[in-house]
């Protein structure tokens, strides 16, 4: 209503957020504040990253400056204004013509965002006639000019197709071509690329990178990946149980980081870079609203005083010009953290290896014409020829982009997937049967499952008492009174104690939860543990101390690990042996070491050269396209249509053959070994110079 | 047996479930109290006192038969909350545990059973039962199975679907890959996960059992007269209703509001059950 027209007159900060404290109020009618006053000043085109774990109020930030609250949420004061503007004083008409115009969000999963129902073309076109004051005549060509700034390839085509059509870093471009029709002066990404394959990840933050250079807009990034952090933003805020506890320069919060949270966080990261692992931020962030009236982080801080534990520290400038909310910021740098370690060597155990040979899968059902003819399905297999050898206390990881088959080959292990061909085997014994329904009891107690997310894998309505009484009772014959005493010692293995024993998951943090389904795991006595990403659902403070709890059980027992991960700073902490997939087919295989240090197949090259690190130093190195194939080629290499090396004919028609670097590290590559070095060492150089 | 208790409690908390669990132990209340409290006998006639208006004397009025209707009223929904109370259990549990079982074995068991299931739903449900009760006749041992069965085959869609969507959750695939045996999923992982489900598809089916017993009765096909019954007095009033509203309207203010708590009863249970989660906490 009384907004006036300010293009003429630059303004300079888009975003002003003053005091703001955001909550809900309790069934006992108490006040929970969610967010504590907020101070956050955002100019034109500024890249600022609200970093946090979850229940941080990052996402809640970012949404007030939206004028937008979750259900539930109110104001209890200070304001958010946009360009002058109050967003949470606004009325209802004014305010959506702001949002998706000149402040835009893109969500965390875009493809959930787009209309299933429309094609591109269409939704394009409606977002410019709500945004912008072009003629209708003229959104097909404005369309098409923005699909080819978010370089789509063959940005016609895309706007004929449904969303559906679209792979997911598709459909995050098209998200933010959606987002630019009303030249906004502010984008709001929440975990732009959080579910997105590495090499896809990191051809988007190129991209945003390079749309914030050229038309100026201010982004605001919400994650918990402080690598794609690093990459983007020049700023950075870090939030704790809603508090503002440091904002400064990038390169000064990651470099030498002032307050003891960023310091921790920064800790539990484990790098591509380095081998050792990553060291745990213990105890746990308080729940939305419970946080106290002192320091927040007193009660899991190294340094906290008398002092912290009584009064809370306000955000004060340090003289690098970093603001931080601590009492002793000052002290920050002698925190140890020297205590972190590689991965601990197996003792000597009595568990016999686990072979798979010659794996294959299907997934293709045969129709019903070929069922009358007789006929094979004449469709490729989705994992092909994986001869992989697991040795006792070992953990081998399969590393490779979301379709490389790596949950499929864990769930032919498993024996929840038929396998097409091929056995799977303890060493010295025949093959195991295909599936669960037919393997012996004691084959089913030695392969145990730990799954990625522990809210899908725990029953909801069981305490962990019976959670873990189901496999004691289903592999030994226990009384009851054994039973719960096993059920104790197990949670105490896991560092939780017997007081878990009658909660309910939801009683219960993610980190809590994911080691019941650890304990559980163990109860059975495994002799192979198949490991489906287990961290990747939880925060990275929590993720070090589950991993570093899965490597002390692994060598206490000498139990062996399928390691599934996407995650390859991860993998690089935790596995002594690493396998790289494409399209379900093994490329490179060696120990995690010669894996890390010297890449030799060209895929394994893109893969490592596309990840990020929590440094504002790293460049990623982007080798290939991020296209994603839904089907293995027909012959030849899995890898021919994205390899940056391609040679050629023999590529595409004959199936490359292993390559014997040494005794453990094979590659399956035409080209020969000795260039295949070669160009690995020019590319290092290259990033050198 | 405690969560029982504390569901009920949260039941009782809100407004439509505090209302509807009145209405609905009131009527309990009336229909197992009814023969120590009636005024009249319920077979008594009178010449006298033919379609007299409410009054002292018969504050509900008198039928055609010159009969107590406030006593024909309250002893009317004896039989057919006995018969439908009897019946729903049975519904819910024969269709629900077939609808869990298709729902995790899928496949052509499965594809079957559920084709069948779509035929039966296809025809209406009056037909289908008039056929059964005119073929064993009518009594209260032909109308609880009768019933039971009609009124399990929805359940068993219900049920598959609740089990589908839990089907498909990592515990359930988990204690597959532990080699436990088909009915210890169906009893530890699925089972808990859908009772709620079940018990407010149980609520609902209660009610329109009310609703296709009294109708049964109307045409005659329920409980035989002299025996006092809702609908039963519904169609014998039908004729004079003009004449004597009261003779049918009291029935029916019984049989509506008896329905209408029922289905406030569910629609509170499904809220704090959580099967409509809208209504959530905020965060």
């Amino acid at each position: 209503m009384h907004k006036k027209r300010q293009s003429d007159m630059p303004i300079q900060t888009i975003i002003d957020i003053q005091n703001l404290t955001v909550g809900f109020t309790d069934k006992n009618g108490f006040e929970r504040p969610v967010l504590r006053n907020i101070d956050l000043q955002i100019q034109r085109g500024e890249t600022v990253g609200l970093v946090g774990e979850s229940g941080s109020g990052k996402s809640t930030l970012a949404l007030a400056a939206m004028g937008y609250l979750k259900t539930g949420l109110r104001v209890f004061g200070g304001s958010a204004q946009f360009c002058g503007t109050d967003m949470f004083k606004l009325a209802r008409t004014p305010l959506q013509a702001l949002r998706g115009g000149k402040i835009a969000l893109i969500p965390q999963n875009s493809g959930q965002s787009l209309t299933p129902t429309m094609r591109i073309g269409a939704q394009m076109s409606e977002a410019l006639e709500l945004h912008s004051s072009l003629p209708q005549s003229a959104h097909v060509q404005r369309s098409l000019e923005l699909l080819t700034r978010v370089r789509l390839p063959d940005p016609h085509a895309i706007l004929t197709r449904y969303p559906h059509e679209l792979s997911g870093g598709q459909q995050q471009r098209v998200a933010l071509a959606m987002a630019l029709t009303g030249e906004p002066l502010a984008l709001l990404l929440d975990e732009p690329t959080t579910g997105l394959d590495v090499t896809t990840q990191a051809h988007i933050l190129e991209l945003l990178r390079e749309i914030n250079e050229q038309t100026g807009t201010a982004m605001v990034y919400v994650s918990h990946d402080l690598g794609a952090i690093a990459r983007v933003c020049e700023r950075v805020v870090v939030l704790y149980a809603g508090e503002v506890v440091s904002d400064g320069i990038t390169r000064t919060v990651l470099r030498s980081p002032s307050h003891p949270y960023a310091h921790g966080l920064l800790a539990s990261i484990p790098r591509v870079a380095d081998a050792r692992m990553p060291t745990p931020l213990d105890g746990r962030p308080p729940a939305p609203g419970e946080a106290g009236p002192a320091c927040a982080f007193a009660p899991r801080c190294v340094l906290a005083s008398e002092r912290c534990q009584l009064e809370r520290p306000p955000l004060r400038r340090l003289v690098n010009g970093e603001q931080v909310r601590c009492h002793f910021p000052e002290q920050t740098s002698s925190i140890d953290c020297a205590d972190s370690r590689v991965a601990r060597v197996a003792k000597q155990s009595q568990v016999r290896p686990l072979k798979l040979d010659r794996l294959g899968v299907s997934y293709a059902r045969p129709s019903l014409v070929d069922q009358l003819l007789g006929r094979e399905p004449n469709s490729s297999l989705t994992v092909q020829d994986v001869n992989l050898r697991i040795g006792a206390g070992e953990t081998l990881a399969l590393v490779g982009e979301s379709g490389s088959g790596k949950s499929t080959i864990l769930k032919a292990v498993a024996g929840l997937l038929a396998p097409a061909c091929g056995s799977i085997s303890f060493a010295d014994e025949s093959a195991l049967g295909a599936q669960v329904e037919q393997r012996s009891q004691s084959h089913l107690r030695k392969i145990q499952l730990i799954f990625q997310n522990p809210d899908d894998s725990l029953n909801p309505r069981h305490t962990v008492a019976t959670i873990l009484a189901q496999p004691l009772e289903l592999y030994f014959k226990l009384t009851r009174a054994e039973v719960v005493e096993r059920s104790i010692s197990l949670l105490e293995r896991v560092r939780l104690g017997a007081h878990y024993m009658d909660r309910l998951p939801s009683q219960m943090s993610g980190g809590e939860k994911q080691r019941v389904a650890i304990a559980r795991a163990f109860a059975a006595e495994p002799d192979v543990v198949l490991c489906d990403e287990v961290t990747s659902a939880l925060d990275v403070s929590v993720q070090a101390a589950v991993l570093d709890l899965l490597d002390e059980l692994r060598a206490e027992r000498g139990t062996s690990y399928l390691f599934v991960s996407h995650d390859l700073a991860v993998v690089r902490a935790l596995a002594h042996r690493v396998a790289v997939l494409y399209q379900g087919r093994l490329c490179e295989i060696g120990p995690s070491a010669a894996i890390y240090s010297q890449p030799l197949h060209p895929y394994t090259q893109v893969l490592l050269g596309a990840v990020l690190e929590p440094d504002p130093d790293h460049a990623p190195r982007l080798l290939a396209n991020d296209v994603v194939e839904s089907e293995p080629p027909k012959s030849g290499c899995p890898f021919q249509r994205r390899c940056p090396v391609h040679q050629g004919a023999a590529c595409d028609r004959e199936l490359p053959p292993w390559q014997h670097v040494d005794e453990n590290h094979h590659i399956r590559c035409h080209i020969p070994l000795a260039n295949l070095m070669q160009t690995l060492s020019a590319g290092k150089k290259s990033m050198h110079a | 047996m405690k969560r029982i208790f504390e569901v009920l409690k949260e039941v009782a908390s809100r407004p439509s479930g505090a209302i509807g669990l009145l209405l609905v132990l009131l009527h309990i209340a009336i229909a197992i109290c009814s023969p120590w409290i009636v005024p009249y006998d319920f077979k008594a006639i009178s010449a006298l006192d033919i379609l007299t208006p409410p009054d002292a004397k018969h504050l509900f009025g008198t039928d055609q038969m010159g009969r107590d209707v406030l006593t024909r009223t309250l002893l009317g929904g004896r039989e057919a909350i006995l018969v439908t109370a009897i019946a729903t259990p049975i519904a819910v549990f024969w269709g629900g545990l077939l609808g869990i079982y298709l729902g995790l074995v899928g496949g052509r068991r499965d594809d079957v059973i559920m084709r069948i299931v779509d035929a039966f739903l296809s025809l209406p449900w009056i037909l289908k039962m008039l056929l059964l009760i005119v073929t064993f006749g009518n009594g209260i041992h032909v109308l609880i199975p009768t019933l039971a069965f009609f009124y399990g085959i929805p359940v068993i869609r219900i049920a598959r679907a609740a089990a589908h969507s839990v089907v498909a959750r990592d515990y359930v695939l988990a204690a597959r890959a532990r080699g436990q045996k088909r009915l210890t999923i169906i009893r530890r992982e699925l089972l808990p996960n859908v009772l709620d489900a079940l018990m407010v598809e149980g609520a609902m089916r209660w009610s329109w059992m009310l609703l296709a017993f009294s109708s049964l009765s109307f045409l005659g096909f329920g409980v035989s007269p002299p025996t006092p019954d809702w609908g039963l007095m519904v169609a014998d009033s039908r004729t004079f209703l003009p004449l004597a509203p009261w003779a049918g309207l009291f029935p029916i203010a019984f049989l509506s509001s008896l329905i209408i708590g029922i289905n406030m009863l569910a629609d509170a249970l499904a809220k704090t059950l959580g099967v409509d989660r809208a209504q959530k906490a905020p965060i």
